[in-house]
């Protein structure tokens, strides 16, 4: 594997009310940002990956418009997944391990204000047993707490739902020598993993979240201490089945930066996620982080990424 | 679809007439049939669960499920609720139009649960581990909402006849009818694009680092990434790089055939997407000059549809390699 680390993060100043603002304007100045401050142009990025969702604004293609604060031609190297940009990361770092490539950026955005969540949802479910239905979010948020409170776990079984949030988020990963040229304290990924469950919400234990706690250990949390933790927790009743299944403790700060509860733009909340707690290297206030995503109805799909900073990646070339 | 709203946002529907149409595949296409048929059947798994509702493929090992006729079996038609949520205020495409509980209910001879409304009168009236029956409706096509939803207590769980079922094939596709609304703002580009329309004028915005000009605007520039946000009043005039003739009525164009094409307006650096019209279409060709026709000033609202189409001026044609970058 080669070291890749998160070495820029930027994120809009998100809105919980519709601005007018495209895709691009969105994206735009946080491409300019993440670019600024590790001094790479343009034509120096490797490969580009977003996430986002065409049913947000009802906009086929809507991903598209957000090409143009890339500059995208002549044509560059370009992908981007129908989901939250956490995964656009997890594409490009596994491209990054291709070796032919040292840089990628990436970035996800999404308007949540203009659309009907619960309508918007349902059609990301079984489109044969579960969309016709409508249930929507937050009913599926509301069926997990309620089996927490039945397993007796102290949570709400009523859970409301973040407010309905826009903006963005970008981010440059970068490899090896490159990564230490444009960054004073890259933050390594030394462990990245995604799992998901059925999609049958009825087949699974909504006690457990056995994806969560594969990705977990596949990604190598155990190994060392967790200083800080940023989870994708839109419900606040998932946090505590998260901390069990990723085995954090009790010293683990958890959302310090506020958390999904508090900025929500669907489809980039995820990789803010990575963002925030790749932030805690690049200050200096932590030396070994966890980020989480999430997707799908019930924390169905899970990703879990531990950055650290370079005094104890193996390499200690700090 | 669009439509102007009193707060100056715009309504947006998303929505496939008549609904998207989907393939049920063998297994989904039997519980959906049993389903017509009133009566709930789930799949078993090499290691003998039973999975309502059925999937195509055994989540723990992947095995192909369903195939053999004894691997069906039949369930209910009460069963359990294994877990529940209440809906306080149910929207217009909710299966019940009083306060619910969606719930996790699993058949009496199932191993997973399967998610429904519960019409249990009030939320006291829900626990996890209650016992409810299914409520069929009259008229039933082979859908999930073919349970109208159900009831609590074992039943009996009476099953209206449909007519003429004995006739009916077996379901083998589902039409999924589902809209989505949306209140748009249209933000400082385009408004400022579509103030300048209302007045016949085209408006176009220009990158400050390699010049281009582009229309419709945009608020960066493609190429550099970087803003475009200096504007400029183009002339309704321009050449015709390509074009479409169309025999298939779109919403714009109800009279075939009709002509498509992109215009690459005198000052500008990228085609636009326009109706070509007042031509004979054996006589449109690349290269053509064109110039706006639009809708009287006395008529014009705030909208792009102020430009009806563009209509041959008549000047030579100019040379394909003038225009050749924008093809």
């Amino acid at each position: 594997m080669r070291d890749v680390a998160v070495v820029a993060f930027a994120q809009s100043a998100h809105s919980f009310s519709d601005l007018g603002w495209t895709e691009a304007d969105l994206v735009m100045p946080l491409v300019n940002e993440v670019l600024g401050a590790t001094g790479l142009k343009r034509s120096e990025i490797g490969f580009t990956c977003s996430g986002s969702n065409d049913y947000l604004v009802g906009t086929p293609f809507s991903f598209v418009a957000a090409l143009d604060t890339i500059g995208a031609w002549p044509p560059i190297a370009e992908s981007h997944v129908e989901q939250d940009a956490a995964w656009a990361l997890y594409e490009a770092w596994v491209r990054i391990q291709h070796g032919d490539i040292d840089t990628a950026l990436v970035y996800g955005f999404g308007k949540g204000t203009v659309g009907d969540h619960v309508g918007i949802s349902s059609l990301g479910y079984d489109p044969y047993y579960l969309a016709p239905l409508v249930p929507g979010h937050v009913a599926m948020a509301g069926l997990q707490a309620r089996a927490l409170k039945d397993a007796g776990f102290d949570v709400d079984p009523d859970p409301t739902p973040p407010p309905a949030t826009d903006g963005a988020a970008a981010v440059i990963l970068a490899a090896g020598d490159v990564a230490r040229r444009v960054c004073s304290r890259p933050a390594w990924i030394r462990g990245l993993d995604h799992r998901i469950e059925p999609h049958g919400i009825g087949a699974r234990d909504l006690t457990r979240s056995a994806s969560a706690a594969l990705a977990a250990e596949r990604a190598g949390v155990a190994t060392g201490p967790v200083e800080f933790a940023e989870l994708h927790t839109r419900f606040e009743h998932e946090e505590v089945l998260l901390r069990q299944s990723l085995g954090l403790d009790e010293k683990t700060v958890v959302n310090a930066s506020g958390g999904p509860r508090k900025a929500d733009p669907i489809m980039a909340t995820g990789l803010i996620r990575i963002g925030e707690a790749a932030s805690r290297i690049h200050d200096g206030s932590a030396a070994r982080v966890l980020a989480h995503a999430t997707a799908g109805p019930c924390l169905q799909h899970n990703l879990v990424c531990v950055l650290e900073a370079d005094s104890i990646s193996p390499e200690g070339k700090r | 679809m669009t439509a102007q709203t009193s707060d100056e946002r715009v309504l947006h529907v998303l929505e496939f007439p008549g609904g998207y149409t989907r393939s049920t595949g063998p297994v989904i296409g039997r519980f959906l049939t049993g389903l017509r048929s009133g009566r709930l059947f789930g799949v078993r798994t090499p290691d003998g669960r039973v999975l309502v509702p059925p999937t195509e493929y055994d989540p723990q090992t992947a095995a192909a499920l369903g195939g053999a006729d004894e691997d069906w079996v039949e369930v209910g038609p009460a069963g359990t609720v294994t877990g529940w949520t209440w809906v306080d205020a149910p929207r217009d495409d909710h299966p019940l139009d009083r306060p619910f509980a969606w719930a996790l209910i699993k058949p009496d001879g199932a191993d997973t649960a399967m998610l429904h409304a519960v019409d249990s009168g009030s939320k006291a009236a829900m626990a996890t581990g209650m016992r409810v029956h299914a409520t069929w409706r009259g008229e039933r096509t082979g859908s999930v909402k073919d349970i109208a939803f159900f009831a609590p207590g074992e039943g009996p769980a009476e099953v209206p006849a449909l007519d003429g079922e004995a006739e009916l094939e077996p379901v083998s596709v589902v039409a999924l009818p589902h809209r989505l609304e949306y209140r748009l703002r249209g933000g400082t580009v385009w408004n400022h694009f579509i103030d300048g329309m209302a007045e016949g004028q085209i408006r176009g915005t220009r990158c400050s680092a390699c010049g281009k000009v582009f229309v419709p605007p945009r608020g960066a520039c493609p190429g550099d990434g970087l803003p475009a946000t200096e504007w400029v009043d183009l002339p309704d005039t321009g050449v015709l790089t390509t074009f479409a003739v169309n025999n298939v009525p779109a919403a714009g164009a109800p009279e075939v055939p009709f002509i498509s094409g992109y215009v690459l307006l005198d000052g500008a650096d990228i085609a636009m997407l326009v109706l070509v019209s007042d031509v004979p279409w054996q006589d449109v060709r690349i290269g053509m000059r064109v110039k706006a026709v639009w809708v009287p000033p006395g008529r014009r609202t705030r909208s792009v549809k102020n430009l009806k189409w563009f209509a041959p001026t008549g000047e030579p044609d100019v040379p394909y390699e003038q225009f050749e970058e924008y093809v």
